[in-house]
């Protein structure tokens, strides 16, 4: 049942996914990519390209995209609910209770402990994008994006979209 | 709010469902307008949500903003929708926050299928390929940038040495002897849990034998 499928995977990565959408990102692909098999890495990392150059919360763009090509709109829709409503649901009900663990140490501490996982995940992640580029395009053209990207979205804060887009252009021009 | 709705209300029955689809209207192109400025994510987006519901339309307070953003932040899962459904419902109910997650997410998803779609259908052109290509390096050094990120609020919520330990502990289990990491993740949170329990009884201990101190001196 491909549908029960989507909503565990995306249910799972996002019950885990500690300090918001982009902490999920490594759960989603471990569900999507090792788990389910559903796309290969570098489909994946396609995703999260559109994904990052398009305005808007990350989380539910993958969700829902991810969804949509499984499933059509109702994979889509399944692939939504299970992102976003378990917490939106708790958020509601909680807030009547808020003071009671809102500066709780056992919530701040469980909080922090996830941080090493996301961090070490998405490090993980990040090497094996540059490792496929490595292999397809050469080290050349690694070593050249890598320090553009660094230098457009670290140093002088570019917008994301506009590097993006130059990336897919330099892409298309000189590495077809 | 809901007071001043009835006091319309009588006047005129027409004009409180004005105002009643008026408000929709409003949580739709709020959230709507957050979701299409905010890049980076959903953080990012969260100043964009606090100048719509807190200064434009005033739908909570600076301070009750602040409590359900350190509420969200607690929960897991993405924060601006969390954001979103709460402030939705407290508006209008959980209709409301239909609507504002909707309004929220929608415009930019449409266009997310909409331009893979348009991407894939060249999927087997060598441009295309090209392309992906060129943005594989940039992609490695948002997540690489996002890493990062995650490292530093680890060292400076558990201190370098643990936050090095925790790191090679994850390292080990969910790449070398390919644990799920929700598995890890579990383990972690239940032996955070236990463990500032513990540091809270302590504490509390502690302060009883204080107390005895300064009623004996």
């Amino acid at each position: 049942m491909i549908y029960w499928d989507i909503f565990w995977a995306f249910f799972i990565s996002n019950l885990l996914g500690y300090g918001g959408g982009p902490s999920t990102i490594p759960l989603i692909q471990n569900e999507v990519v090792s788990n389910y098999e559903w796309m290969s890495l570098s489909e994946f990392g396609d995703v999260l390209a559109i994904a990052n150059a398009l305005p808007g919360p990350i989380a539910t763009k993958m969700a829902g995209f991810i969804g949509f090509e499984l499933g059509g709109v109702l994979g889509a829709a399944v692939a939504l609910i299970a992102t976003i409503l378990p917490s939106a649901l708790a958020v509601i009900v909680l807030f009547k209770f808020v003071d009671l663990f809102k500066d709780s140490p056992r919530v701040k501490l469980m909080t922090k402990s996830v941080q090493p996982i996301i961090a070490v995940l998405l490090a993980v992640m990040a090497y094996q994008f540059f490792i496929t580029a490595f292999q397809n395009s050469g080290v050349l053209h690694l070593l050249l994006l890598t320090l553009a990207s660094y230098l457009t979205l670290y140093k002088f804060k570019v917008h994301p979209a506009l590097v993006i887009g130059c990336a897919l252009f330099y892409g298309g021009v000189f590495l077809s | 709010m809901r007071s001043l709705f009835t006091k319309l209300g009588r006047q005129s029955g027409y004009k409180e469902r004005a105002i009643r689809l008026g408000t929709y209207r409003d949580l739709a192109v709020g959230f709507a307008r957050t979701g299409v400025t905010g890049y980076g994510g959903g953080p990012s987006t969260i100043p964009l949500i606090e100048y719509e519901a807190v200064e434009k339309y005033k739908w909570v307070s600076e301070e009750e903003f602040g409590e359900i953003l350190a509420l969200a932040n607690t929960l897991p899962g993405p924060i601006a929708t969390k954001m979103a459904a709460y402030i939705g419902y407290k508006v209008k109910g959980s209709i409301g926050a239909v609507v504002a997650i909707l309004t929220h997410i929608l415009p930019s998803l449409v266009a997310m299928i909409g331009l893979l779609g348009f991407i894939y259908s060249f999927r087997h052109s060598p441009i295309v390929s090209g392309m992906v290509q060129g943005v594989t390096p940039v992609i490695g050094f948002m997540l690489a940038e996002m890493a990062y990120r995650f490292f530093e609020k680890g060292r400076k919520g558990l201190g370098v040495s643990r936050m090095l330990l925790f790191s090679i502990i994850s390292l080990v289990f969910t790449e070398m002897l390919g644990l799920h990491p929700g598995i890890l993740i579990g383990a972690f949170l239940i032996s955070a849990f236990f463990i500032a329990a513990r540091k809270e009884k302590a504490a509390a201990s502690k302060k009883v034998i204080m107390q005895r101190k300064e009623n004996s001196l």
